[in-house]
């Protein structure tokens, strides 16, 4: 058997600290619920709203402004244009600010007083206390995560690759549609599920926005503050489930999908 | 008729500068651009397919000019060094893809990728995906994938570098039998042996401007400078200096060495260039009429494309091309005393 450095022993014992460190916790959760009491909470009329709530928000807002982000991160990846690095350091700017300053932002540029909040009012489209505004707070927050990955993944696709097609005919949105983004796809998809996971799990940015209708991390937080420690953690276990099952079946599909990409 | 004019096509890219080219392709034609790595040969070629803009000159394409032309308008064909296949695509949507551009209908554009890979014999090939070709198969499915956007000019840039001996020699075939069908090509290579086997006419590019042109023959035997012949791979070049002795017959000495050259021009300073084929090897001195005769120890036997390269220390070094017979009736070895021999006709000299 091979033999085991003395230092890399103790590389995999401070690794397994921060592993310990991050599943104690969320094991001490699920220890601390019975089944039944699990099953109770799921089939909660407010706890199963808030989290299809959560979810098909999230998704929305990844969808929506995945429409914009993706065509701007080939640019990123792509062109040089001046204050290029300004564009790029802005956009981390949502992952390094506060959440609920983020949330602040969001709402001064929403609510009913300003010229954006007026123009959806008049349109029938309210944001504060609406699942538009819960959209706009996660996409503001998460929206970083599928930028930086699909401008990665663009970066990866050889240049060369696109000017080919151009030289065999191909327009330049035939191009990016046929050869830029099935090449990138694969960073592209990992974006959108980071987008989409830290979206679902957003509450300082969304709790400004929108308290009502509540979204999971909301009703957690609701829960806990009005009943104590006992009553949230259900709810908490239910969502943490709920989360982990759809970001593993996600992830499935993306690897299925290169191993179909790749035979 | 003209298929390709270029006129003082010209560009500076960083310190690289592409100067006043010049020629013409004619319809049909096979034309091989001959230049070091750096010559600005894959300039060029981006320049003619509108990868890049020129600064000034003009490109006209069977009678367009296509020098503002949309990259996806001018109807050339390029083919890159290492194969740019899309890898996320099997060989037949790789050949399909063009024609999916130009709208065929799924019928023709069955039909059409079938021809071609037929021609560029990947009919065998058309499920796999890039990642599973070799370099060969590889270059022949970039050619029928080029070719199916129906090209007025082929334009390929060192398409057989990446391959092994045996598997370049297929591809030139191929390359023969496109061009066989009508197909004009201009090919950029460093090789000079693919000039020779495929160019009906070649170009000679050195430091960004085209140095000469004309039918390979003539350009290797007749090279218009310094560049030339040492680029076309001739091994026996010697700078020094033309003197007068009063008649056609003049002396060229290159350092101690002093060769009998005929010819017309005035003394100075220049070059000389002997063929490795046209010198004689012996093993005694021969009664002929080659005037130059060097007695010498041989230093190195190399075998060539074709024959055995015999190089000799006679003073300067002198490289001659001999026959595998000779080598074995001579029973050359090496450390050997031998006389080389060539007549003062064999010489080329070229004028600085």
């Amino acid at each position: 058997m091979e033999k085991i450095h003395p230092l890399n022993l103790l590389f995999i014992f401070l690794g397994g600290l921060v592993l310990l460190f991050i599943i104690a916790p969320l094991a001490g959760l699920f220890l601390a619920t019975s089944p039944a009491e699990l099953f109770d909470t799921a089939v909660e009329k407010e706890v199963a709203g808030s989290i299809w709530l959560t979810v098909w928000t999230s998704m929305s807002a990844t969808l929506i402004f995945a429409l914009a982000a993706i065509p701007f991160s080939w640019i990123l990846a792509r062109k040089n244009f001046p204050l290029k690095r300004l564009v790029t350091a802005i956009i981390d700017v949502p992952v390094v600010i506060p959440h609920s300053a983020a949330g602040i932002a969001i709402l001064g540029l929403v609510s009913r007083d300003t010229v954006v909040g007026q123009a959806g009012e008049r349109l029938g489209l309210s944001f504060t206390g609406n699942p538009a505004g819960i959209i706009l707070a996660m996409a503001f927050v998460s929206i970083p995560f599928l930028i930086n990955a699909a401008r990665n993944g663009f970066a990866a696709v050889p240049e060369k690759l696109e000017k080919a097609a151009h030289n065999l005919g191909a327009s330049h949105l035939r191009v990016f549609l046929t050869i830029s983004l099935p090449l990138a796809w694969r960073s592209v998809l990992s974006g959108m599920i980071m987008m989409w996971g830290r979206g679902m799990s957003e509450f300082g940015a969304v709790v400004i926005v929108a308290y009502h209708p509540m979204v999971a991390p909301v009703l957690i937080w609701e829960r806990f503050t009005s009943y104590g420690l006992a009553n949230a953690i259900p709810v908490a276990v239910v969502f943490i489930c709920v989360c982990l099952v759809l970001f593993v079946l996600m992830r499935l599909l993306s690897t299925r999908y290169d191993n179909v990409k790749n035979q | 008729m003209i298929m390709l004019k270029i006129s003082k096509l010209s560009v500076k890219l960083g310190r690289f500068e592409l100067r006043d080219v010049t020629f013409e392709v004619a319809r049909g034609e096979y034309f091989v651009l001959l230049g070091m790595s750096g010559a600005g040969k894959s300039v060029l070629l981006r320049l003619i397919s509108g990868l890049t803009q020129p600064d000034a000159g003009e490109i006209v394409l069977n009678g367009k000019l296509i020098s503002t032309e949309k990259i996806q308008k001018r109807k050339v064909g390029l083919v890159f060094q290492d194969s740019v296949l899309f890898p996320h695509m099997d060989v037949f949507n790789n050949i399909a893809y063009p024609l999916k551009v130009r709208r065929f209908g799924k019928e023709n554009i069955k039909r059409k990728v079938g021809e071609l890979a037929e021609l560029a014999n990947v009919g065998h090939l058309l499920k796999r995906f890039p990642h599973n070709l070799s370099g060969g198969e590889s270059q022949r499915v970039a050619l029928a994938r080029i070719l199916a956007t129906d090209p007025d000019c082929l334009l390929l840039d060192e398409p057989l570098s990446s391959l092994d001996v045996q598997l370049r020699g297929e591809l030139r075939s191929l390359l023969r039998k496109i061009n066989a069908n009508g197909q004009t090509i201009v090919h950029v290579t460093h090789d000079y042996e693919e000039a020779v086997l495929l160019a009906h006419r070649i170009g000679v590019l050195e430091r960004g401007t085209i140095v000469q042109t004309g039918e390979p023959r003539n350009v290797f035997r007749h090279p218009k400078s310094e560049f030339v012949a040492r680029f076309v791979g001739i091994r026996n070049f010697f700078q020094g200096e033309l003197i007068d002795h009063g008649s056609s017959m003049k002396i060229f000495k290159s350092g101690q060495t002093e060769f009998s050259v005929l010819s017309d021009e005035s003394p100075g300073e220049g070059y000389v260039v002997i063929r490795a084929e046209d010198i004689v090897v012996s093993v005694h001195r021969a009664s002929s009429s080659a005037i130059n005769n060097f007695s010498g120890e041989v230093v190195s036997l190399e075998p060539a494309r074709i024959g055995t390269e015999v190089v000799a220390d006679v003073g300067v070094m002198l490289a001659s091309l001999v026959t595998d017979e000779s080598v074995g009736s001579l029973n050359l070895k090496i450390g050997m005393p031998v006389w080389l021999s060539f007549k003062a006709s064999a010489i080329r000299y070229i004028k600085k």
